[in-house]
């Protein structure tokens, strides 16, 4: 399937009629999910209701993470077998994924804040988290560092992999340093086993978190190859433009961060 | 009345509103700023798309 | 074996041509350590808890900054491109001039630390851990290093790019260099810190310059 869609044109017949349906299984999704965290799911006997910011914050780790093996996957598959759209689909889901991991850092921080009484608290999760959050604050860096938007790609292609060649190995040091310098105790979210009252709510987050990453990456990805094709139409038609518009437009300039 | 005491009670997060409700607020700002960007840049590259495949046609 | 050691020869001759290079970047390094106290006050009890952490962190700066060292000369000059076009692989290229880059940048830190390991009121054990781990870790700092400069190559303001970069992958050679001093002055076992250490060098020993010489094959294309 993977060479089946590498076609651009093809890409964008097959990604378009899903849109809409996955946006509106996305809205469905989080409602759903935001009804039973915020008034189904029942309060911690420990931490009460602030227990709820649980349901934002761990499927947020989850994408946030997640991402980054996506952006890697897709990266070796530029690298390797130069698929046309696997770098597209790598810088789209960059900026996602840093979004994920700063609603993870900041709902994280909130969650915290009552029950160890600082804002934030060098637990080896959230420490890891915030190591990722530079990695990807890097890649996307790279990509729009240089005046050639393809070189950039490239780079950024060879910093995914070895990030997430990294990527182990810091989270393992993330939680050896922890156990060094070990706080109080670390409450963990409801006990040692998720009850299942949280499990529903979680897992309904956690599929909602899903299937938005899923719907704005397509729809990164269709904008990007429609920048592309603009961006061909405005430099193949000089002599029915003059000359001039063509001269000034820039370089393949298609900055991700947007 | 028992409605709005039990929003109320509700919307107080037994105490911890302070803190539940800025962390959905921050979710929803992020994920959805980031959805609403990436519609808004997917409409602007539809818009520009179509004006540049129609003008040649048009000259 | 010719190849290698000439370009090391080379990369060696350059920086201590340039003598104010290897000094540049040490005097950072002694700089960095010497503002904490300054920053954080001179309580010797507490410099000799954060001691550790703070060398090891001006180290991974002093690091950072060197980095540019490594190719962008070259780059500039072609003679990037020569090295590419030559009977050498690129990667035996990016392992001698990591070599060399160690040489006139890691090892001055790892000498230099002992001192730096008494302003901070380490203990002579400490002290030995300190430098032992710097050693162990230091050749890994200028194998990522190449990484990060090799892909920044003809990016704007490629410094702060490489740092950005490459200093959370330093993230674990950081923790396990400094916990390997803090652990050994709380009294619990350092060996594994110093073997988790080497371990990454050695790793990045071949991978590290597969990654670099990939990322300079895309700069000269």
């Amino acid at each position: 399937m993977l060479t089946y869609l590498a076609n651009p044109a093809r890409f964008m017949r097959w990604s378009g009629p899903p849109l809409v349906p996955l946006a509106v299984a996305t809205a469905l999704t989080l409602a759903a999910g935001l009804y039973l965290a915020l008034a189904v799911a029942p309060p911690d006997y420990q931490q009460g209701e602030s227990v709820r910011i649980m349901f934002v914050h761990v499927p947020a780790a989850i994408m946030a993470e997640g991402v980054y093996y996506v952006i890697a996957a897709a990266s070796f598959v530029a690298l390797v077998w130069r698929h046309p759209l696997a770098e597209i689909a790598a810088q789209a889901a960059a900026p996602l994924g840093a979004a994920f991991t700063l609603v993870c850092l900041v709902t994280g921080s909130l969650w915290g804040r009552p029950m160890w009484g600082t804002w934030w608290a060098w637990d080896a999760r959230m420490t890891s988290v915030l190591v990722l959050f530079f990695l990807y604050l890097g890649y996307i860096a790279l990509v729009n560092a240089f005046d050639d938007m393809s070189r950039g790609a490239r780079a950024a292609s060879v910093l995914a992999l070895v990030g997430v060649v990294d990527l182990p190995i810091i989270k393992f040091s993330v939680d050896w340093w922890n156990t060094l310098h070990q706080p109080a105790s670390i409450l963990r979210a409801g006990g040692p086993t998720i009850d299942v009252t949280m499990l529903v709510p979680l897992a309904v987050m956690a599929l909602g978190y899903v299937l938005l990453f899923v719907t704005l990456q397509l729809v990164r990805m269709r904008t990007a190859l429609n920048v592309r094709k603009a961006r061909a139409l405005l430099l193949a038609a000089p002599s029915r433009r003059g000359g001039a518009t063509a001269a000034g437009a820039p370089p393949d300039a298609t900055p991700v961060l947007r | 009345m028992t409605g709005l005491t039990g929003f109320q009670a509700w919307a107080a997060m037994g105490g911890y509103a302070v803190f539940v409700w800025p962390a959905y607020a921050t979710a929803l700002v992020v994920l959805g700023g980031a959805g609403l960007f990436s519609w808004a840049r997917y409409r602007a590259s539809l818009r520009d798309l179509d004006r540049l495949q129609r003008e040649p046609r048009e000259r | 074996m010719g190849p290698y050691r000439a370009l090391l020869r080379r990369e060696l001759l350059l920086a201590f041509r340039q003598g104010g290079e290897i000094g540049l970047a040490l005097g950072f390094f002694v700089l960095a350590v010497v503002l904490f106290p300054l920053g954080v006050g001179p309580e010797p009890e507490m410099l000799r808890r954060i001691g550790a952490g703070i060398i090891w962190v001006a180290a991974l700066l002093a690091a950072v900054l060197s980095l540019d060292r490594l190719f962008a000369a070259d780059y500039a000059d072609g003679g990037l491109d020569l090295l590419a076009l030559s009977a050498m692989p690129l990667e035996g290229a990016v392992i001698a001039k990591c070599a060399a880059h160690w040489l006139t940048t890691g090892l001055p830190v790892v000498a230099i630390s002992p001192f730096l390991g008494i302003l901070v009121d380490l203990d002579r054990a400490s002290i030995g851990r300190l430098a032992l781990g710097l050693l162990l870790g230091t050749p890994a700092l200028s194998l990522l290093g190449a990484i990060a400069a090799a892909l920044t190559l003809g990016a704007r303001r490629p410094g702060v790019l490489s740092s950005l970069i490459v200093l959370p992958l330093y993230v674990p050679v950081l923790i396990f260099g400094a916990g390997a001093v803090d652990m050994g002055i709380a009294g619990g076992g350092v060996r594994a810190h110093l073997l988790l250490l080497g371990a990454i060098s050695l790793a990045a020993l071949p991978l590290a310059p597969l990654a670099a010489a990939a990322a300079l094959r895309q700069a000269l294309d």
